[in-house]
This record gives structure tokens, C-alpha cells and sequence, in this order.
């Protein structure tokens, strides 16, 4: 066959009669509603969409027609494919649907199972209190010093107002380097950093130092040979008790939380004068009444004692170079260790130091 | 200091409605802390009454022991005037002698109540006492036996024995050694109560004027001993038993009652604060001498320690030699004895200093040494011994010898220039001029006001006042430190947390962001620590500073690495039960570097830039170390499949994420250094640096420190890290066209470190190349014996255009062949 064939008689062609398209296309349907997945419709698009289905099949025919019976076969076949594609497509649609439905509830796993591959990791609670406190500092303007622990004798003792037969000098239990005649000694006390500080800086003075000392006391649950301090020191123009009130009842506040203030009662140390002991509200109890003697933190008393603190001793600020006629200082110091213990309820310090991974972990990252 | 409140009423009017509590509260705010508030004898209640024994029948026991079957008379106090039958097992008394008795009902210390009840066949009714039984000492001597003339049976004996009191313990700051007395806390109290009237001095009595009759005294060191009185008692009797009053307080202020002398001159010592000793003067051998000893001079003192004395020592002396630490502590030839009749009284005042140092070189600590070493009223030493001179024969009968010794005088006060108005001015709140004065008047200091501020001198028992702030001190307590207004002071801005300060805390989150856990362990190490690790003999970390009082014989040095202590750790935890664990600890080593001697500087003056700096040389260096270890398993094993052990990479690992989080570029290659294994340890660079080591233990290491097998460590100088910082990190730039992959293995020699294969890449890879990632290993027979393959992934890409076809290739090539030329490497096809 080549080309048209004008003498072609125009028969009538089985498969183009209505009924017939009908028939196709309604088996498709029936085919197409009766598939139950995705894999079973790929087979009925197959059957009744490919090229080779009866209506595919009927299509062709068209071509075969006169003329004058083209257009309306056509449209037949036309019609019916078209049913056919979006009655593919909308079970398509549906039976995708069902299928993900099934896959997700196919892999459901059990969210409860254990998921740490790798033991989680954690900072020291006194390095995070150190953190903490200094932060605090720092927000207001303060700068963080440090110094060496091994120090020498003149800085932790000498320049503090401490000189060689100061009876202050025994309370503190120094540990001494070989030889002995080097003055060279384990810092006792933050101290040192003050002094340094002053000798290399020039007023105003806003300084915090938390930071490890060296005592010699027997290791027990309460005492350490080593242990930790911060002090703060400033040195400026007109400062008075007033601004160290101020200051630690600010740090108390934001360590323990509103209306935790502080109580000065008078003391001794050399570095300082007038000196001061610095209690802490009980944060437990607030002091509610002297009658809370069940209170643990503070056995009652209402008052936890926190540190000592004072007006830098002008001796002091001598040895270090300061204008004693111009600049006015304070200084205050308490222990991180013993902070940590009475804020978190520790009973043990030596579990500050004997390195149980389960001690560190509790206290995470952030403290 | 312990007080008891009936002994302070003597030397103080305290108002009747002033609570103990709220006393001790007040002293506290003034500067004496309350330790502790003790009410003894409040345990104790009646009846407790005198009795006299009428008779008493010893009746031996089948248990050896023998009781007396006692009938005394309590006079009208069991209610009935009939004898009181009562079984006693002391046996110190006798028929028609006055006792202590508990009758029915009455309650002893520790709740221990009283009842007729039957025992060794008789029905007691009630208890004859003891001292101890009563918690007036630890007489074990048998029952109390009254005095005769002690009262009538039947009388209460609460009032008698002053049973009860209270005491308020007082911790004393060193420079208030005047409230190591009766005498200081009294005056304390009348601040405390707001009324300087209210106080009566004990030490205001009028003395006989010296003369040369008394013991001859001879202070030869008049520096060491300004003022030396001694007064004489003669006839004294020693048996003289010590009132029940004086031992009763001496008790409660926490010394123990030895015979009437001693108890005088420490029943004075507490009243006034002066330490006093006493001599048998019959054992006195000629003039009493005060001096520094002499070389290999020795003394016995009275605890029977037999002592070398320093040069510095002051010592008294007679004729024999020395006879006692001067101010510290009494010798044993001349100390007053059950048999002394004739007492030589010395009360003097010492050179604190010199008692202190005394103190100290003999670790002698006595309640004499206690308060010549922090300073005592130098006005005091004649009224003291005057005082002791009039209790001894009040009590002890004699009589006082006329003589009086009194060498020396007491140092005059240098005053100090002030202004009343500086105690405001430093506590920051408004105190008058008024204010300040009236304070400073009641605290007992002289003023002298004159047009340029004030002259004011300390009185004679406050020898801690020599400054002005001292003096603010004085005004501001008495002010109140409660009403120190709260004030933040303005601080000018800061510049926050340096750099380094940052960086640290960024290492320490990264690391626990790692999985490892911080620790803080001691810094103190032992050569036993050192030889664990395996350190050769010459090994720069066995040069250690050794502490000269160190707490632990084992530990004496301050360690210049910190895996002992780290090992340490794992060890403690594995035997807890953890053999899983990753830790690490950021401190300072001491690294000694044979610097000479610190020096001691004057304090009157800065020192200069050089004597700083001199001080800081003689210290040794003190960086800052990160170490870590990784033992057991890595990841744990679960359902997700098997787990993986801690190897020699962790450790790498996490030395290269701290670099990391620090933008620092290191390069690691291969080392020997103990601890770790010679075959697994790489040394880590930053550029030709050495700055520290990581990998696995040595497995001798492991063992002798009882960690588990195969454990990792590192260690790095952490501040020299913190240098290579980078400070501002450049923004990357990088294309967008496509990245063309190229795979190769190349087959190298074992010995051939996998990092200089991948330098050689690099080098010859040229521009185009943008990464290398070695992503696996290979050995075995395919390869070669002593051989292995190395599977490294190449990624090329232009920064402005699409790669030509080959061109990728042929960069691939030229790696390959920098590879073989500088690496042997071959190419596996
Ligand atoms: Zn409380």
C-alpha cells in the first residue's frame, strides 16, 4: 500500500463502530478501577494505554477511513483514550498514595531504642563556675588577670602586707620549692594577681581572678591542698565600702538569684583595712527566721559565709606603686570550690578532684 | 576564746533583758564571731542538794568490787527529814562528810535520770556525785567532798558549784589578741551594749611602787623584754585546794584546773591577757637573767621536750642555765610542784616578733605563746603580777613579800596623724566628725585635735593600731558595717575576655563536644610517676622543681607533664567500672629552668621594671598543657552494630579538631618519645614546631599505670597553640562550576608515611586540584610483601570555567607522577 487509494471503497471498519470504542474503553475503565497497586496498573496501562491495545489499535485504523468518516471516528477514539489516560491517572494517583502510606508504616522503628554511639563529653564544674563568675564580671566592665602558680615569695606574701613574721604567714600553711632560700613558693591565695596587676597597670583597675592555689592541708572531704579562689580588685578614684557592698551584693544577686544579698562583719587579713568577712544570704532558707534550724545549707543560722573582702590596705597599694594620696581600692576573694559545693550541694570535695567521669558529666557543659 | 557569761558580768553591766544570743550577735558584728554558744550545767536539773554521810558499810561484791551502803542526811529535801539510803562505789569519803547528792527525780547530763531503784541488794535512793557526773571535769578521784563549812544538808548546790553558766566561744582575729581576755572582750561588750561606762577594768588597781627588794632581775636584752615584773609569795601552802568558783571558770574557758598556783596565774592570764609564769623560787638558783641563748645552750621545758636553743631564742636564766623559753613556755627545774611554798611570780612583756619566731622554730604552741606573739598590753605586767600575788595568798595563805621587781617600762605610742573625717570617706557613707571622735575615744585612744585633723594615740592593748585605716576601721564597726550602703561602683568599659582567654574556653567546649570529659587532678608527681611513664634518664621532663614540704613523700615535685595525673584518673575510673573513657585536664606544667634565687623587695616603694623582671626569672616556665587520653571503646556497641575501640587516630583526631576550632594548621608525623608506643605516636607541628605528641601508649605505660591495653593520649603545649591562632580568618572563595572526580591507588612501601604520598599529590596535582582524601588502605598478597595501596580520591575544579574533556586526567597524572618520583609510588590499574 502506498499512498492513498482514491478508488478505496469505503467500508465500514469493525473495530471504529461505537459500540465497539464503547466496549474498549469501558474494559479499560473496569481494568484501570481494578488494579490493586502500582505494579498491576503498569500491566492494565499496558493492556489498554500501550501501543499495542485495542484502542491504540483503533486509532490506527482511522486512517483507513474515507473522508468523510475520519473526523467522527476520531473524535470517538479520541474520547475514549482520553477517559482512558485520566482514569490512569487518577488511579495512579491513588494507588501512589496507598503505596507510601503502606512503605511508612512498613518502616516504622522503634524511637525508643538507645541512640549514643559515643559517650558524651563535658567540662569541669569549676571550670564552668570560673566561666560563670567571670562573665559576670566582665559584664560589668571588668577585665579577667591571671598569674602563675608557682609564684615568688615577695609577690604572695611581702607586697600583700604580709612580711616574714607576720603570724597571717603560718594561718596559710605554704607549700615551699627547694631550695627553700629561692623564696619561690605555691601561691596560697589568688593574691598575687592583684599585686601583679597593680604593678603593671595604671588605675583605673576593674579586675577579677579566679584562678588554682596551693595550701598544705590533709586531703579530706572538706579540704584540699589545692583548691580554687576568684577575687576581684579596683583600684580608681573615690572607691569606698560602699561600692564593695555594692559589688558583692550584685554578684551574690546574680550568682544566686534576687534578694540574695550579703552581710559584712569586721575581720582581719593584712592585705586589706578595714576588712570584712562577707556572709551570703542563706539561698535555701532566705533567712527566713532563725527557727529554720533544719536549714542544711546554713544549719540555721541563716547566713552562709562566703569570703572576706576589704578597702586595699594603702601599704599595699604602696609596695605596688600606687598614688596612695589619689587612688582608693577594694579587694574581696572567696573559694569556687566551696561556692560550687554549698550552690549544687557537693558533700565531698575530694570529688572535685578525683576525676569520676560521672562527676563532671552531671554538671554537662553549662553550669 | 571561750567566755563564760558569769565571769564577763563582772567587768561589765549588761542589761537584764540583753539575750546571749543577742550579745554574742552584737560582739559578732563588731568583729568577735561567735563559734559557738554553749549552756553547761542547763542539763542538769534537781533536787541536787548537800549532803552529810551518817554512815557507811562496805560490802564487798562477787564481782571483786566493793560498795558502800551509805544512809545520808538531805535535810528536808526528799520531803520526809528521814536518812536517805544510797549505795556508792567511790570510796574517797568518810562518815560526817559533807557530799553532792541527786535525789529521785533529779536529771544528770545526758538525760540521765534519776530513780530509786534496786542494785547490789539495797534500794538507792538517789546518787552520791562525782565531778564528772556533774560535767564539772574528769576528776576521777571518787565522789566531790564538800568543804566543812560548804552549807547544811539539804541546801541546793547549784549556786555552789556554779553548775550552771553560759559560754560563748569567740573566734579571735590576730589583730585583736586584747579579746584574748576577760579583760578585752568586757570592753567589747560595753561597745556592744553602747555604753563605754558600763565596763569595769580589772586591770584599774593601784600597785605597789617598785623598790629594790624584790628578785633580782636582770634583762639583758631590754629590746626582747621591755618590762619585767616579779613579785614574791612566801608561806604558801600547796595543798590549798583551788576554789571550786576559780577552777570552774578556768574549766569553762577551756583550761584545765592542775593546783591553786597554776590555776591563779591562768585564771589572771584570761582575766588580763598577761601571761604569766610562776617559779618555785627555792629551786631558783641566784638572779633571774633574760637573754638570747648561746650557742648549744638546752632547756627541758615543761611538756618534758628537752630543746636546743637558737641564738634568736630568748631564754631566762639563773645560775644553772637556762630555765625556760622566754614568754613561750616555762622550763621543769623551777616549775611550781605539789611541794612549792615559796613562789617568784614573773609577768613580763615580749618582743612579739621574737615570740613568734620562737614559737615557730620549736612548733611550740601554748596560750602564753598564743598572746605574746599577737602583742599584750605592755602597761599590764605589775597589775598582773599583783594580781596573782593576791590570789595566791588569798587562797593559798602566805604572805606577799614587800619587794617589788619592775625592769623596764612600757614602750611609749608613736600617734597617728588622721582626719575624723576619713572614716567616711572610705566607707562611703556620712560619719560625722562627732561620730568618729566619740568612737575613737571609746575603743580607749587618746585625741589631740589641732587645725590640720587629729593626733590620735592606740591605746596601750592595741598595738595592731598603726595606721590610719586602722582607725577607720575602729569608727566604721562601731558605726555598723550593716549600714554600708550597697553601691555599684562605675567601672569604665572593659575589653572583655582577652583573646586567649576565649580560645581556651573554645578548646574546652570542642574537646567536650568530642565526647571527653574534663577532670582536674593535683599537679604533684614522683619520680615512681616518671619511671612508669618510661621516661629515659636524660629525658628534659624528669627535671622537675621539687617542693620542700611536700604532703606526700611520693609526690614531691610539681609535675612537668600531665598524663600521670590524667592515667591516674583513667585508672580510678576503670576500677569504678568505667574502662570506657575519653578525658582531658587544661593546667600549667612547672618547667624548671635553673633560675637563681626570687628576690625580697622593701614594700615602701613599686619596685623598679628590673626587679620585676628579675622576679619572674627566677620562676619556673609555667605553660599551659592540654592533655587527653581516649580507653576502651570509642563507640559504644549496640544495636546498630559492633562498637568501635579507642586507637591511636582518636587521639590524633582530637589534637586536629582543637587545631581545627583554632583555624591552626598542624602536620603530624612519626616519633619516638615515651610514653608512647614507638610505632604509634606522631609528633604534632605547626610548621617545623614540635608542639606536642599524640597516639597510643606504650603498652609497659598501660600497665604500670593499671590502665586498659591500648590506650591513647596526647599531650601539646596548649599557650604555644593559642599563638598560631589565626586572628582573622580570610573568606573562602570557591567556584560554582563542575567538580570532576578522579580516583587512584598507588602502591607504595610500607616505611612511605601516607602523608608525604598526599603532599606529592598536592604538589603535582598544580592549580586545578581542590582536595586529596585518602579514603583507603590496602595490604596484602596482591600487593606485596612490604608493601601497600593507597586509595586517595582527587577532586579538580577551575575557578571560572567547566574543565575540558582530559583535562582532569591529565592533572591526575601529573600527581601520580610526583608521586613516583618523590614517594616510589606506583600506580594500580
Ligand atoms: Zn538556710
Amino acid at each position: 500500500m502506498s499512498g492513498p487509494n482514491t478508488d478505496y471503497d469505503p467500508v465500514e471498519v469493525t473495530p471504529l463502530k461505537a459500540e465497539q470504542v464503547e466496549t474498549m474503553r469501558d474494559a479499560a475503565l473496569a481494568a484501570i478501577a481494578a488494579a490493586a497497586d502500582l505494579d498491576a496498573l503498569k500491566q492494565v496501562r499496558l493492556d489498554h494505554a500501550g501501543d499495542r491495545s485495542p484502542l491504540a489499535l483503533a486509532n490506527r485504523e482511522i486512517g483507513a477511513l474515507p473522508p468523510q468518516a475520519r473526523k467522527e471516528a476520531g473524535q470517538r477514539v479520541g474520547q475514549a483514550r482520553g477517559a482512558v489516560n485520566k482514569a490512569l491517572a487518577e488511579r495512579t494517583a491513588v494507588l501512589e498514595v496507598e503505596h507510601e502510606e503502606r512503605m511508612l508504616v512498613e518502616e516504622t522503628v522503634d524511637v525508643t531504642l538507645p541512640t549514643e554511639r559515643r559517650r558524651r563529653g563535658s567540662r569541669h564544674p569549676i571550670t564552668l563556675q570560673s566561666e560563670h563568675i567571670a562573665d559576670l564580671f566582665v559584664a560589668m566592665g571588668w577585665e579577667v588577670a591571671e598569674g602563675p602558680l608557682v609564684e615568688a615569695e615577695w609577690l604572695n606574701f611581702d607586697a600583700l602586707n604580709l612580711g616574714p613574721d607576720h603570724p597571717a604567714r603560718t594561718m596559710q600553711d605554704t607549700f615551699w620549692t627547694e631550695p627553700p632560700e629561692h623564696h619561690v613558693v605555691l601561691r596560697t591565695h589568688t593574691s598575687p594577681v592583684q599585686a601583679r596587676t597593680m604593678l603593671t597597670r595604671t588605675p583605673p583597675i576593674y579586675v577579677v581572678c579566679p584562678g588554682r592555689v596551693f595550701r598544705t592541708d590533709e586531703y579530706d572531704a572538706t579540704h584540699s591542698p589545692m583548691f580554687h579562689q576568684v577575687e576581684g580588685l579596683v583600684v580608681d578614684e573615690g572607691i569606698t565600702m560602699a561600692h564593695l557592698k555594692g559589688t558583692l551584693d550584685h554578684f551574690a544577686t546574680q550568682l544566686f538569684g534576687e534578694g540574695i544579698t550579703t552581710r559584712f562583719r569586721p575581720s582581719y587579713f593584712p592585705f586589706t583595712e578595714p576588712s570584712a568577712e562577707v556572709d551570703l544570704r542563706c539561698f535555701v532558707c532566705r533567712g527566713a527566721s532563725p527557727a529554720v534550724a533544719s536549714c542544711r545549707t546554713c544549719k540555721g543560722e541563716g547566713w552562709i559565709e562566703w569570703g572576706g573582702c576589704g578597702v586595699v590596705n594603702p601599704r599595699v597599694l604602696t609596695a605596688c606603686g600606687i598614688d596612695t594620696d589619689r587612688y582608693t581600692g577594694f579587694a574581696f576573694g572567696m573559694g569556687i570550690d566551696r561556692t560550687l559545693m554549698f550552690r549544687h550541694g557537693a558533700s565531698d570535695l575530694r570529688d572535685f578532684f578525683e576525676g569520676d567521669v560521672r562527676f563532671s558529666s552531671a554538671f554537662g557543659t553549662e553550669i | 576564746m571561750r567566755v563564760p557569761l558569769s565571769w564577763l558580768r563582772e567587768y561589765v553591766d549588761l542589761p537584764d533583758d540583753l539575750s546571749t544570743e543577742d550579745l554574742a550577735h552584737r560582739l559578732t558584728l563588731l568583729g568577735l564571731k561567735l563559734e559557738a554558744l554553749e549552756r553547761p550545767g542547763h542539763d542538769i536539773s534537781g533536787p541536787l542538794v548537800i549532803g552529810r554521810v551518817l554512815t557507811m558499810e562496805p560490802e564487798p561484791q562477787k564481782n571483786g568490787k566493793t560498795i558502800n551502803w551509805c544512809t545520808v542526811d538531805v535535810g528536808d529535801a526528799n520531803g520526809t527529814g528521814e536518812p536517805q539510803g544510797i549505795v556508792c562505789g567511790a570510796h574517797n569519803f568518810a562518815p560526817g562528810d559533807l557530799v553532792v547528792v541527786v535525789l529521785p527525780g533529779g536529771v544528770l547530763p545526758g538525760g540521765f535520770e534519776i530513780s530509786a531503784r534496786k542494785t547490789y541488794g539495797h534500794v538507792s535512793a538517789g546518787m552520791i556525785c562525782s565531778s564528772r557526773e556533774l560535767g564539772l571535769g574528769d576528776d576521777h578521784d571518787g565522789i566531790i567532798v564538800l568543804p566543812a563549812d560548804a552549807g547544811k544538808p539539804g541546801d541546793d548546790v547549784f549556786e555552789l558549784l556554779h553548775l550552771r553558766d553560759e559560754v560563748i566561744e569567740f573566734e579571735i582575729n590576730p589583730d585583736r589578741a586584747y579579746a584574748l581576755s576577760l579583760r578585752g572582750v568586757a570592753r567589747e561588750a560595753a561597745l556592744a551594749v553602747g555604753d563605754v561606762d558600763a565596763f569595769h577594768d580589772p586591770a584599774a588597781r593601784t600597785v605597789p611602787a617598785p623598790n629594790g627588794d624584790g628578785y633580782p632581775v636582770l634583762v639583758e636584752d631590754p629590746a626582747g623584754c621591755p618590762v619585767f615584773a616579779a613579785r614574791t609569795v612566801t608561806g604558801f601552802d600547796p595543798s590549798a585546794p583551788t576554789p571550786t568558783w576559780l577552777s570552774r571558770r578556768i574549766l569553762l574557758a577551756g583550761m584545765r584546773p592542775i593546783s591553786l598556783a597554776v590555776d591563779v596565774t591562768n585564771y589572771v592570764m584570761l582575766e588580763l591577757g598577761q601571761p604569766i609564769h610562776g617559779y618555785d623560787g627555792d629551786r631558783l638558783a641566784g638572779p633571774i637573767r633574760v637573754r638570747r641563748a648561746q650557742p648549744g645552750e638546752r632547756v627541758t621545758t615543761l611538756d618534758d621536750v628537752d630543746r636546743a636553743l637558737d641564738p634568736e631564742d630568748l631564754v631566762i636564766v639563773d645560775d644553772s642555765g637556762p630555765i625556760g623559753l622566754a614568754g613561750v613556755m616555762g622550763g621543769a627545774t623551777t616549775e611550781l610542784s605539789g611541794t612549792t611554798t615559796h613562789v617568784v611570780i614573773e609577768a613580763a612583756h615580749w618582743d612579739p616578733v621574737s615570740m613568734f619566731r620562737t614559737g615557730k622554730r620549736h612548733k611550740l604552741s601554748s596560750e602564753a605563746g598564743k598572746r605574746n606573739e599577737r602583742g599584750v598590753d605592755p602597761t599590764l605586767p605589775a597589775i598582773a603580777a599583783d594580781r596573782v600575788a593576791e590570789l595566791l595568798t588569798t587562797y593559798g595563805g602566805g604572805t606577799v613579800h614587800d619587794g617589788v621587781t619592775l625592769v623596764g617600762e612600757a614602750p611609749s605610742r608613736e600617734p597617728i596623724r588622721t582626719s575624723l573625717a576619713l572614716p567616711g570617706v572610705v566607707a562611703g557613707f556620712e560619719i560625722s566628725d562627732g561620730t568618729a571622735e566619740e568612737s575613737l575615744l571609746a575603743i580607749g585612744a587618746g585625741l589631740a585635735i589641732d587645725g590640720n585633723g587629729v593626733e590620735v594615740t592606740p591605746p596601750p592593748w592595741r598595738p595592731d593600731l598603726t595606721d590610719p585605716f586602722d582607725l577607720v576601721e575602729e569608727v566604721v564597726r562601731q558605726v555598723g558595717y550593716d549600714v554600708i550602703p550597697s553601691v555599684l561602683p562605675p567601672a569604665p568599659s572593659g575589653r572583655g575576655l582577652t583573646r586567649a582567654q576565649k580560645l581556651r574556653r573554645r578548646v574546652g567546649r570542642t574537646l567536650a563536644g568530642e565526647g571527653y570529659v574534663e577532670v582536674i587532678t593535683f599537679p604533684f608527681v614522683g619520680d615512681q610517676d616518671l619511671d612508669a611513664l618510661g621516661l629515659p634518664a636524660d629525658d628534659e621532663r624528669r627535671t622537675v622543681l621539687r617542693l620542700a614540704n611536700p604532703l606526700s613523700s611520693e609526690e614531691p615535685a610539681m609535675t612537668t607533664t600531665l598524663l600521670p595525673g590524667l592515667l591516674k584518673t583513667v585508672a580510678r575510673n576503670a576500677g569504678r567500672g568505667a574502662t570506657s573513657t575519653a578525658l582531658f585536664e587544661a593546667a600549667s606544667v612547672t618547667l624548671p629552668h635553673g633560675g637563681g634565687p626570687a628576690p625580697i623587695y622593701g614594700v615602701d616603694r613599686r619596685p623598679t621594671e628590673g626587679e620585676i623582671a628579675d622576679l619572674d626569672k627566677a620562676l619556673p616556665d609555667q605553660p599551659l598543657h592540654l592533655a587527653l587520653t581516649v580507653s576502651g571503646e570509642r563507640e559504644q556497641p549496640g544495636w546498630w552494630g559492633e562498637g568501635r575501640a579507642a586507637s591511636w587516630a582518636d587521639a590524633v583526631d582530637a589534637v586536629r579538631a582543637v587545631a581545627e576550632v583554632l583555624s591552626v594548621e598542624v602536620t603530624v608525623r612519626a616519633a619516638k618519645r615515651a610514653p608512647w608506643h614507638p610505632g604509634r605516636c606522631a609528633e604534632i607541628l605547626v610548621g617545623d614546631v614540635v608542639l606536642g605528641h599524640a597516639g597510643e601508649l606504650h603498652p609497659r605505660v598501660c600497665t604500670a599505670y593499671g590502665v586498659p591495653a591500648r590506650t591513647a593520649a596526647a599531650e601539646i603545649d596548649l599557650d604555644a597553640l593559642l599563638e598560631h591562632a589565626v586572628a582573622l580568618v580570610p573568606a573562602p572563595t570557591f567556584s560554582d562550576y563542575p567538580v570532576a572526580k578522579e580516583d587512584v591507588a598507588l602502591v607504595v612501601d610500607d616505611s612511605v608515611p601516607a602523608a608525604d604520598v598526599e603532599a606529592a599529590l598536592r604538589d603535582g596535582a598544580g592549580d586545578l586540584l581542590e582536595s586529596v582524601r585518602l579514603f583507603d588502605v590496602f595490604t596484602g598478597d596482591q600487593i606485596g610483601a612490604g608493601k601497600k595501596s593507597l586509595a586517595f580520591a582527587l577532586r579538580f575544579r577551575a575557578p571560572d570555567r567547566t574543565l575540558k574533556e582530559g583535562e582532569a586526567g591529565a592533572a591526575r597524572d601529573a600527581a601520580v607522577a610526583a608521586a613516583a618520583e618523590r614517594t616510589g609510588a606506583v600506580q594500580r590499574v
